[in-house]
C-alpha cells in the first residue's frame, strides 16, 4: 500500500522540500540547544571545579578575592598579563584549567554531534508519503517568528532590569532620597579614604536643572520654527517647493550628533563667546545657549514632520468652513486648524522633549562638566547625559558608587523618557482616532 | 447685530480689512523664515563643514634627496625582510634634513630642525625599501611628510606675522621652512595617511581607516541580526499574531524602543553584554549588538509598513489555489514587500552608522591604531572617531574633524540615496 502511494508524487502530501526541511531542522535546531547550554554553564562547571581544586587557605578568600584569583590563572592559561608572580598553587590550577576546559570543549562537540545524527536519523526515518512534514515546518517556522518578536519585549525588560539593578545597588551606598533632591553633585570619590575631596556628593538635582534648562532653551528654538514651517509647508506652499523644501529640512533629522556637537563647540559656542564680549555679556565657551540652540536645530524636523501630519490630518471641511464665514488664511490657521490639531501638536512636542532630555552627544561635546544650579542661559551647565557619559569612560572599579551613579542617573534618563512617549503616543494616537 | 450705532456691518469690516491683511501678510512670512531658518542653519553647516574640512584631503611635504645608506639600513647585506624593517630610517631622513641646512649644528638647533619633519617619515622610506630593496645604497629626490605644525603654516591656518610665542614654531623654524618654500621643496600633496591611517598622536599620521573598519563590521553584526529578527517580527505582527494583549504589548513595546534614548541602549550594553555575558569591551561585536537592538524598531516599523502596502487580493489568490498561510506569506507577499523593508534597513543602517553616544558606554573610544582584523579586536567607529578629534588640542585635528565628518555624511547620503533609489525602482502601485 505504501509502496504503491509512493510511487505516484501526486499523492505526497508534502512536497519534497517539507520533508528535507524538517529533517534540516531537527538536525541541526536540538544540537544547536544543545552547544548553547553548554556554552552558558561550562563556565560555571569551570570556576566550581578549579577553585574546588585550590588548597584550602585560598578557597576560603571572600568572594571577590576569589574571583581575582579565577581572572589571574584565566589570564595564565591565555597568556595574557597576570597582576601578580604566579605561585605553584596557580600554576597548577591553571595546569588544571585548562585540561577541564579542553574534557569540557571535547565532550562538548561529541555530545553535538552525536545528538545532530540521532535526530537526523530519527527524523528521516519518518519520511513518508503521506507523513504530514509540511504543517510541522511551518509550526517550526511560526515559532521562530513569535520567538523573533518577543525580542522587542526581551529587550526593553533587559533595559530595565539591567539599569535597575545596578541602580539599586547605588542605592544600597547612597539614600535616593539624596540622589533625587540632593542639591550638590561632585562624584569623585576617593582611592584612598585620606584623600582630600573625598566625599562624594550624588545629590542630582543640578542635573537635572541643567537639563531642563538645556531642553527648554532647544524647545524654544525647535518649537516656533518647527510649527512655523510645519504651517508653511502644509497651508501655504505650493507642491513644487513643498516637495523640495521638505526633504531638504529632513536632512536636519539625518545628521549624525556628534556632527552637531562638533558644531556646537567649534563654531556655535566661540559665535557666542565673541557675541557676548561685544556686548559685554559674560558668556561661558561651554555655555548652555550654545548647546540648546544648536539641540534646538537638531529637532526643528522632529517637530516640523510630526506637526505636518496632524496639520494635514485636519479635514478640509473645517477651512473651508472658516474660510465660508470670510476668515483669512492666517485667522483659519490660528483659529480653526491649529485648535483642531492642538492634542497632536502637544504629542508632537512631548515626543521632542523626551528627545532633547535624552540627546547625548551635543552635550557631551559643547556642554560643561561642573554642576551648577542655575538659570542662567550664559553659564555652563551639565546633564543628566554629560555625567552617565564622563562616569562610564574609561577604566573604573564596576563596585564604586561613581560608576553605579550613572546606572541610577540612567533609571532615572529611561522612565522619564518612557512616561513622556506614552504619554505622547497616546494623546497622538487619541486624536488621529478622532476624524477618522 | 451689537455693532456700535451709525456702522453698519459691512463698514465694520472693511475698517478692519486693512489691518487683517497685513496680519495675514506677516503670518505668512513668519512661516517662509521659519523655514529659512531651517534651511539656511542647513546650509550654512555645510559651508563651514567643507571650508573646514577639505584642506585635510592634502598636506604639505618637504622635497628632501634622502641618501639611503646601506650601512644604515642593512649593514650586513642580507636583505633580511626583519633588519630591513626594524633599520632606523628616521636618521636617513635628519642626515638629508643636515645636508640641507649644513650650518645647523648645534644640538638645540638640531632638533628644532628635525622637528620639522614628521616621524612618519621613516615609515615611508621603510615601506619604499621594503617595494624595492634595489634602492638600498642610491640616493632618492622624496616627498617626506612634514610636521602638523608645519603643515597648518603652509596652509595659512596659523600666520606666520604673529609673536613668535604664540605659535608653535619659533621664528628659526619658520625661516628654514620659507627657505625650503624658496626652493620650492614645499608642496601640498594628496593626504594618503587620512584615507589609509589609523588614528595617532601625530595629527599629519592620523587617518580614519581602521574607524572605517570598525564601523563596516559593526554594521555588518547589525544588519545580520536586525533584519531577519526586524523581517520575522513585521511578519508575525502582520500576518500571524492574533488581536490581544500580547501583541498590544509588543506593539507598544515596539514604539517605545523607538524613542528609547540611545545612551540607555549603551548602558544595557555595558551591564548585559560585557559584565554579564563577558564579551570584550571595546569590540566591534558588542557595539553591533547594542546597535541592532536600537535598529530593530526602525526596521520593524518599515517592514509592517511595506507588508500592509501589498494588496489583500493578492493574498487572497496564493489562499484560492490552495497555497498554506505559510506559503502564501513566504512566497507571494514577502517578495512583494521586500524592497519596502530593504530601503528600511538601509534607513536604520545609516541612523546606526552615524550613532555614537551608546558606543561611548561600551569602551569604543579607545585610541586605536591599527585597523581591526575581526568584530572582536577593539575598535573604534568613524563618528566616534569625529568625537575624539574633536576633543584633540591640535589646530590640525580641525580639519581632519571636519573631514572625517565630510567622509561620514558622504557614506549616510549614499546609503540614503541607495533606499530612495530603491523605493523609486521597485515602487509599486496596486
Amino acid at each position: 500500500m505504501a509502496a504503491a502511494i509512493a510511487a505516484d508524487p501526486r499523492t505526497f502530501h508534502s512536497l519534497p522540500g517539507y520533508h528535507g526541511g524538517y529533517v534540516a531542522l531537527w538536525c541541526t535546531l536540538p544540537a544547536l540547544l544543545l552547544l548553547g547550554l553548554w556554552q552558558l554553564f561550562e563556565p560555571m562547571w569551570l570556576r566550581s571545579h578549579v577553585l574546588g581544586s585550590l588548597p584550602e587557605a585560598l578557597r576560603l578568600l571572600p568572594d571577590d578575592q576569589l574571583g581575582l584569583i579565577y581572572n589571574d590563572i584565566r589570564n595564565l592559561v591565555e597568556g595574557n598579563v597576570v597582576s601578580s608572580e604566579p605561585g605553584t598553587d596557580m600554576l597548577a590550577a591553571a595546569e588544571r584549567y585548562s585540561a577541564l576546559r579542553d574534557l569540557s570543549r571535547n565532550l562538548a562537540s561529541a555530545a553535538v554531534l552525536v545528538l545532530g545524527i540521532a535526530a537526523l536519523g530519527w527524523a528521516f526515518n519518518r519520511v513518508r508519503a503521506d507523513f504530514r512534514a509540511r504543517n510541522r515546518v511551518e509550526h517550526a517556522i511560526e515559532y521562530l517568528l513569535v520567538a523573533a518578536s518577543s525580542v522587542a519585549i526581551l529587550t526593553t525588560i533587559g533595559i530595565f532590569l539591567s539599569v535597575l539593578f545596578e541602580a539599586l545597588r547605588f542605592f544600597q551606598q547612597v539614600s535616593p532620597l539624596d540622589f533625587l533632591f540632593g542639591l550638590s553633585w561632585s562624584p569623585q570619590t576617593a582611592i584612598r579614604p585620606d584623600q582630600v575631596g573625598s566625599s562624594g556628593a550624588f545629590g542630582a538635582v543640578p542635573l537635572f536643572a541643567g537639563t531642563l534648562l538645556i531642553s527648554g532653551l532647544a524647545m524654544l528654538v525647535a518649537v516656533p520654527v518647527g510649527l512655523m514651517s510645519a504651517i508653511y509647508l502644509s497651508e501655504y506652499a505650493s507642491r513644487r517647493f513643498r516637495a523640495y523644501a521638505k526633504p531638504l529640512l529632513e536632512i536636519l533629522a539625518g545628521i549624525p550628533t556628534v556632527v552637531y556637537g562638533y558644531f556646537a563647540a567649534l563654531t556655535v559656542g566661540p559665535i557666542l563667546r565673541a557675541f557676548g564680549e561685544t556686548v559685554g555679556l559674560d558668556v561661558a565657551s561651554e555655555s548652555a545657549l550654545g548647546a540648546g540652540l544648536v539641540m534646538g536645530i537638531m529637532i526643528i524636523p522632529f517637530v516640523s514632520s510630526l506637526s505636518d501630519d496632524v496639520i494635514t490630518a485636519v479635514p478640509q471641511a473645517l477651512r473651508d468652513g472658516s474660510y465660508g464665514l470670510g476668515a483669512t488664511r492666517s485667522e483659519t490657521i490660528r483659529h480653526v486648524v491649529l485648535p483642531a490639531a492642538l492634542p497632536g501638536i502637544v504629542g508632537a512636542v512631548l515626543l521632542a522633549v523626551s528627545r532633547a532630555i535624552g540627546e547625548t552627544m551635543i552635550v557631551v561635546m559643547a556642554a560643561g562638566l561642573s554642576a551648577n544650579l542655575t538659570a542662567n542661559p550664559f553659564a555652563a551647565v551639565t546633564t543628566v547625559t554629560v555625567q552617565v557619559v564622563t562616569l562610564l569612560i574609561g577604566d573604573q572599579e564596576f563596585d564604586s558608587p561613581k560608576t553605579l551613579a550613572a546606572f541610577a542617573l540612567g533609571l532615572v534618563l529611561f522612565l522619564v523618557t518612557l512616561a513622556l512617549n506614552v504619554v505622547a503616543l497616546r494623546v497622538v494616537r487619541r486624536y488621529r482616532e478622532q476624524y477618522e | 447685530m451689537s455693532s456700535q450705532p451709525g456702522r453698519s456691518v459691512k463698514e465694520a469690516v472693511a475698517q478692519g480689512i486693512g489691518r487683517r491683511y497685513r496680519n495675514e501678510r506677516i503670518f505668512k512670512a513668519l512661516g517662509l523664515a521659519a523655514l529659512l531658518i531651517g534651511l539656511g542653519f542647513l546650509a550654512f553647516f555645510f559651508y563651514t563643514l567643507i571650508a573646514n574640512g577639505y584642506t585635510a584631503f592634502r598636506q604639505t611635504r618637504f622635497l628632501l634627496d634622502v641618501e639611503l645608506k646601506a650601512d644604515v639600513i642593512d649593514p650586513r647585506s642580507s636583505r633580511d625582510p626583519v633588519t630591513l624593517a626594524t633599520a632606523d630610517y628616521q636618521s636617513l631622513v635628519r642626515d638629508a634634513l643636515r645636508a640641507r641646512f649644513p650650518d645647523v649644528t648645534s644640538r638645540g638647533e638640531l632638533r628644532s630642525l628635525f622637528a620639522l619633519v614628521s616621524p612618519g617619515a621613516g615609515l615611508d622610506l621603510r615601506a619604499l625599501v621594503a617595494r624595492e630593496p634595489n634602492a638600498i645604497g642610491g640616493t632618492r629626490a622624496l616627498w617626506l611628510v612634514a610636521d602638523d605644525d608645519v603643515d597648518v603654516m603652509v596652509k595659512g591656518h596659523v600666520r606666520r606675522d604673529v609673536p613668535e610665542i604664540d605659535r608653535r614654531l619659533d621664528d628659526q623654524q619658520v625661516g628654514w621652512l620659507t627657505e625650503l618654500e624658496e626652493q620650492s621643496r614645499v608642496a601640498l600633496k594628496f593626504n594618503r595617511y587620512f584615507f589609509v591611517g589609523g588614528d595617532s598622536r601625530d595629527p599629519e599620521l592620523a587617518g580614519i581607516w581602521s574607524a572605517t573598519v570598525g564601523s563596516f563590521f559593526m554594521l555588518l553584526v547589525t544588519l545580520g541580526l536586525s533584519f531577519p529578527l526586524g523581517v520575522a517580527t513585521a511578519i508575525y505582527l502582520e500576518e500571524f499574531a492574533p488581536r490581544n494583549r500580547w501583541t498590544d504589548l509588543v506593539e507598544v513595546n515596539i514604539n517605545n524602543l523607538a524613542a528609547v534614548p540611545s545612551i540607555v541602549f549603551g548602558l544595557l550594553g555595558l551591564a548585559l553584554f560585557i559584565n554579564i555575558f563577558g564579551l570584550p569591551r571595546s569590540a566591534p561585536l558588542v557595539g553591533g549588538l547594542v546597535l541592532s537592538l536600537m535598529t530593530l524598531p526602525v526596521i520593524i516599523i518599515a517592514s509592517r509598513a511595506a507588508l500592509t502596502a501589498v494588496p489583500p487580493s493578492i493574498r487572497e489568490a496564493a489562499l484560492g489555489l490552495g497555497a498554506s498561510k505559510m506559503q502564501m506569506v513566504l512566497h507571494h507577499v514577502l517578495p512583494l514587500a521586500m524592497p519596502g523593508m530593504l530601503t528600511g534597513t538601509i534607513i536604520g543602517m545609516a541612523r546606526a552608522l552615524g550613532e555614537s553616544a551608546p558606543l561611548l558606554m561600551i569602551g569604543m573610544v579607545a585610541f586605536i591604531v591599527d585597523v581591526p582584523e575581526s568584530p572582536l579586536s577593539p575598535a573604534t567607529a568613524l563618528p566616534v572617531q569625529v568625537y575624539l578629534w574633536a576633543d584633540s588640542p591640535e589646530r590640525a585635528f580641525v580639519e581632519r574633524t571636519s573631514a572625517a565628518i565630510v567622509v561620514l555624511l558622504l557614506f549616510l547620503l549614499v546609503m540614503n540615496a541607495a533606499a530612495i533609489l530603491l523605493r523609486k525602482r521597485f515602487e509599486q502601485r496596486y
